[in-house]
């Protein structure tokens, strides 16, 4: 389907990091109203809210509920949970209500606190959720050895190396160096990854995405009324999604992903290559998601994905700039809604702003998001307008 | 057990009978785990339960240095095993050092408590013949 008449807008950050003074709703109504204030509307033009729950305070309507502190009447609302996956699969539907006419203009908004408001019940709650609960969860698996997981397969059958898993959070830092707003800047080399506390083998602490507070929303509207408005308007130009599993024990296969089938879809839609992308902001939960997802999405052959993290080209000056704001290794990883910051990093980059992350140039951006552990893959590819 | 429906307890019976149940389709013989009500590769309600062997091969593995809760004492050996009849399950590798763990390993099944909880199937490094 030709998504190119929906057009993204608005875009806003809130704080970002350690926000003890604001809670996750706060944050999330901060993030809707920024996002209408820099796409230039008034509330009132706001008919559409797509939000994802707190992790740690979940509320029963969560888009309702967030409308109702905004002071926003849309006609409407809809909270969506697919994990890690939920920004780029809320703006498929945000995308999909513009285009079938159920909405004019709709906001995609999320946030949460993971860092500053959890509380050890609710961090327990969300940990033993995690997992098939009679045939995964009594064997008190945590998040990170889902992924290490994955990792060993990797190895096992490509050789894969742990000095290559560091090098994603050596990316991460590289970019995050570079970014005011990340929460780690300090940059790290290979050998202060494998020195960092062993947390899943192969997995270590620096392999491990970080734990943040913070919130970001975006406007999407139709590419008509976007002409109107202050910012050159973005468009989504390919989506695709894939679900190959839920929980880990059901994958046919460790080692390759759903990516594969979204990333395919996303690049179809938009009649492209990997090759013609220029920025691809993914999903770096653990450093093995990273470096699978670069095989599945086509940006090297299967297998070679540690090679080409070595290579340098995720890096400032590399081929495929990665996660340019420094991704959830080292930017803002707050949960479910860790995705839309690379998002809004590539808003950001399509305007001009980046400062010293600014690419030179800039058609085709690759997002992707997963849920569940590799479970359900979302992508998205953007461009400028004609 | 909390959240155990019929399916699952004809499982759990079996372990507590120290055997590892898991269901073939009588149509397309796929065996599959863990219980459904219908067969995943072909659809089929005809579903009987059998006794697997209990021996199978370490697909991947962690070793867990930081525990997900007090009752699970760090290290300790998280693994996905695939059985012979070609299902896999995850458990945990017990009575090895986390060193002499490795991908492809074979193992066979034991019965016994998993994080201070109930009995569960664990795999212990087994001969090959």
């Amino acid at each position: 389907m030709d998504l190119s008449n929906v057009a993204i807008v608005g875009s806003f950050e809130t704080d970002l990091g350690v926000v003890t003074d604001r809670g996750p709703m706060a944050l999330g109504v901060q993030a809707t109203l920024g996002a209408i204030a820099d796409a230039g509307l008034q509330a009132s033009a706001i008919d559409g809210l797509i939000t994802c729950n707190s992790l740690v305070t979940p509320v029963m309507y969560h888009a309702e509920a967030t409308a109702e502190y905004a002071g926003l009447t849309p006609g409407h609302c809809l909270s969506v949970g697919t994990g890690g996956g939920t920004t780029y699969t809320a703006l498929r539907y945000a995308a999909a209500a513009i285009q079938t006419g159920l909405a004019t203009t709709v906001v995609v908004s999320m946030a949460d606190s993971m860092r500053s408001f959890m509380t050890r019940d609710r961090a327990m709650a969300v940990q033993s959720s995690s997992g098939h609960p009679l045939f995964e969860q009594p064997y008190g698996p945590t998040v990170p050895a889902y992924y290490a997981l994955i990792a060993r397969a990797h190895m096992d059958t490509y050789g894969t190396t742990e000095a290559q898993f560091a090098e994603a959070m050596v990316s991460s830092r590289a970019w995050a160096h570079l970014n005011p707003t990340a929460q780690y800047r300090e940059r790290v080399t290979v050998d202060d990854v494998l020195a960092s506390k062993p947390i899943a083998d192969p997995l270590k602490l620096l392999d491990c995405s970080i734990v943040s507070d913070g919130g970001a929303a975006v406007v999407l509207t139709t590419l008509e009324r976007a002409r109107d408005l202050p910012h050159a308007p973005i468009v989504l130009k390919g989506y695709g999604e894939g679900h190959h599993y839920e929980h880990i024990s059901q994958a046919k296969d460790l080692t390759k992903s759903a990516a594969a089938d979204s990333g395919k879809a996303a690049l179809a839609g938009a009649g492209i290559e990997p090759a013609d992308i220029q920025l691809a902001q993914l999903y770096d939960c653990f450093s093995p998601a990273l470096l699978i997802q670069l095989e599945d999405l086509g940006f090297c052959e299967k297998g070679a994905g540690g090679e080409f993290l070595a290579s340098g080209a995720t890096r400032p000056g590399g081929n495929l700039p990665v996660n340019t704001h420094g991704g959830m290794l080292s930017h803002c990883h707050p949960g479910n809604p860790g995705a839309i910051f690379g998002l809004t990093e590539a808003i950001r980059q399509y305007r001009g702003e980046a400062k010293e992350r600014q690419l030179a140039h800039l058609e085709h951006t690759l997002l992707h998001a997963q849920g569940g552990i590799m479970s359900s893959h979302a992508t998205v590819v953007l461009g400028r307008a004609n | 057990m909390a959240g155990v429906d019929q399916l699952d307890q004809i499982f759990f019976e079996g372990v507590a009978d120290g055997q590892l149940r898991v269901q073939q389709c009588s149509d397309c013989g796929a065996h599959q785990f863990y219980p459904r009500v219908v067969c995943k590769h072909c659809g089929s309600e005809q579903l009987k339960w059998i006794s697997a062997s209990g021996r199978g091969r370490v697909a991947s593995f962690s070793v867990v240095r930081r525990g997900v809760s007090a009752e699970f004492e760090a290290p300790y050996i998280v693994a996905l095993i695939t059985l012979e009849e070609g299902v896999t399950m995850m458990s945990h590798v017990v009575d090895v050092e986390p060193e002499q763990v490795a991908s492809g390993m074979a193992v066979r099944v034991a019965f016994r408590p998993v994080g201070g909880a109930d009995i569960r199937p664990v795999f212990l490094r087994a001969e090959v013949s």
